[in-house]
């Protein structure tokens, strides 16, 4: 039983496995269920990823007004064939904002690790179709392992939004895509840990300010954002760049800076954007409450 | 380790925008409904924390309403859950408490109907798991996760031996147990996590036990 990452990473070199099978297995010893009620579990799971960023790419709009259609923008701008970050890029970008587009809508999706986040995960799996072929087995691991390192970040930190801010929400999110990218283009298991910790840095100190309270503004921009930082880390993992600081550390360090974080950014939609003049005008117009509501 | 499955982190199917405001509410709703035992004519829902704030963006009213229909995380009926709950004459109450809670996704449920009521409450900790931290005043740890029975009994001698003679005689292994009491000799709660579901004939047996006042039974 691993406990967190660097015990998963020594598991995993000095056992020869990879990390998706240690996940596989640690399952099988808590729940006491076979591999393959565990792996058919997870199969829904992908299933429900896909469904959930073909229905954005259709175009959706949430009951508020506040989000959608996004996705499809992007969609038609990749075809024009005059993007500057690159294809593979920002079809991960359209697909986690198509997951959140359908998230914020009240669609059907897998909380990956949760709702706000849900995007970030598949939208990199899904991009990587064309680059990398993998099969629906590869693609199921490819959850496991993202899995496997959010074990790691939900045992030792948090990853509420409302303990600690949108850096435990987007922010372990992006570090487990980034993990498990890595596993997928052939990386090592320490590669991955080092993908996971440069991603997870950089997301540091995000607050949870969402604009009425609302999963909405900006958490589907976060989410876009959050798979171009796991895109961009994995490559630099698999560049051979490390992180000076270890993984558990950043993970520790995200949880010590999710407690000093005051409640007003910590999903209470009482401070950041939410409490923008335009954040508290929508929040009047969408909910008819008067504007000098505090 | 408060998170022991990979199911926990990626999961679960839902319906958005929230897991621990739409998801975790659902199931606190639902856990309330199965102790309960049958549907309640009555709710009185109480957010606190960040729940209270901003429950009506995160569909959290909807969601904990949906959990009191018995419905799943994943069920489209949640959407419309405030209605469906208002044909079945079931009439709910919602509370923003201004009062700082341990844990900022905590939510107090008091359901009811003629033949008595239930008070529970239970807190949402991310990515759509909960635990429920009090019942009838009684403080306990429950996560919602793993099959569990309440046993409400009168605090006497033999009462917890004779209830863990029985899950033994049916080999039903116990993964957590947990005693409380409000007074010596008075009204206790045994909080009896298992590994399988129970069947109805052992929940029977338990009831039918000396100083056995209720028995309620959650499902995995």
């Amino acid at each position: 039983m691993f406990r967190n990452v660097a015990e998963l990473v020594e598991l995993a070199e000095s056992k020869q496995k990879r990390i998706s099978t240690l996940m596989i297995e640690q399952e099988m010893e808590v729940t006491g269920k076979n591999r393959e009620e565990i792996i058919r579990q997870m199969g829904v799971n992908l299933d429900v990823m896909e469904q959930a960023v073909e229905k954005g790419l259709q175009g959706v709009r949430s009951v508020s007004g506040l989000t959608g259609g996004d996705a499809v923008l992007l969609q038609n701008y990749i075809k024009s064939g005059n993007s500057l970050s690159g294809e593979l890029l920002l079809d991960a970008v359209s697909k986690a904002v198509a997951t959140n587009e359908v998230n914020a809508a009240m669609g059907t999706i897998c909380a990956t690790p949760t709702a706000g986040s849900a995007g970030v995960v598949p939208g990199t799996l899904f991009a990587l179709q064309n680059k990398l072929k993998p099969t629906r087995e590869q693609k199921i691991e490819f959850l496991f392992t993202a899995g496997a390192f959010g074990f790691g970040v939900a045992n030792n930190a948090s990853i509420s939004g409302a303990a600690g801010g949108c850096q435990a929400e987007v922010g372990s999110a992006s570090g487990m895509a980034a993990a498990a990218i890595v596993e997928m283009a052939g990386g090592t298991p320490a590669q991955s840990a080092e993908a996971m910790a440069i991603t997870l840095k950089n997301m540091l100190g995000l607050v949870c300010d969402p604009v009425a309270g609302l999963v909405e503004v900006p958490c589907v921009k976060r989410n876009a954002m959050g798979a171009a930082n796991a895109m961009v880390a994995a490559d630099m993992a698999l560049a051979g760049i490390t992180s000076r600081i270890p993984c558990d550390e950043v993970i520790d360090a995200m949880y010590k800076i999710g407690q000093t974080m005051p409640s007003a950014l910590r999903e209470t939609a009482q401070g950041g954007l939410a409490a923008t003049p335009t954040g508290r005008e929508l929040e009047a117009k969408i909910f008819g409450l008067p504007l000098n509501k505090k | 380790m408060k998170f022991r499955s990979v199911f926990d982190i990626i999961g679960p199917v839902m319906i958005g925008p929230s897991s621990s405001h739409t998801a975790g509410a659902a199931r606190i709703g639902r856990v309330a409904r199965n102790l309960f035992d049958r549907e309640p004519k009555w709710a009185h829902i109480s957010f606190y924390g960040s729940f209270a704030k901003t429950y009506k963006g995160h569909g959290t009213d909807v969601a904990i309403v949906g959990g009191l229909l018995d419905f799943d995380t994943f069920d489209e009926r949640i959407k419309e859950s405030l209605e469906l709950a208002r044909k079945k004459k079931m009439k709910v109450t919602f509370r923003e408490e201004e009062a700082v809670p341990e844990h900022p996704n905590t939510a107090k449920v008091t359901v009811g109907d003629d033949d008595g009521e239930l008070e529970l409450v239970g807190i949402s900790i991310g990515g759509g798991k909960i635990e429920i931290v009090e019942l009838n005043g009684f403080k306990l740890r429950l996560s919602g996760h793993n099959p569990a029975i309440l046993v409400v009994h009168d605090d006497r001698f033999g009462a917890i031996a004779n209830v863990s003679n029985i899950l033994a005689k049916h080999q039903i292994n116990i993964g957590q147990m947990e005693v409380s009491r409000k007074e010596k000799g008075k009204m206790a709660l045994m909080t009896i996590e298992v590994d399988h579901n129970l069947e109805d004939h052992v929940i029977a047996e338990i009831t039918a036990l000396p100083n056995i006042t209720q028995v309620a039974r959650i499902v995995d």
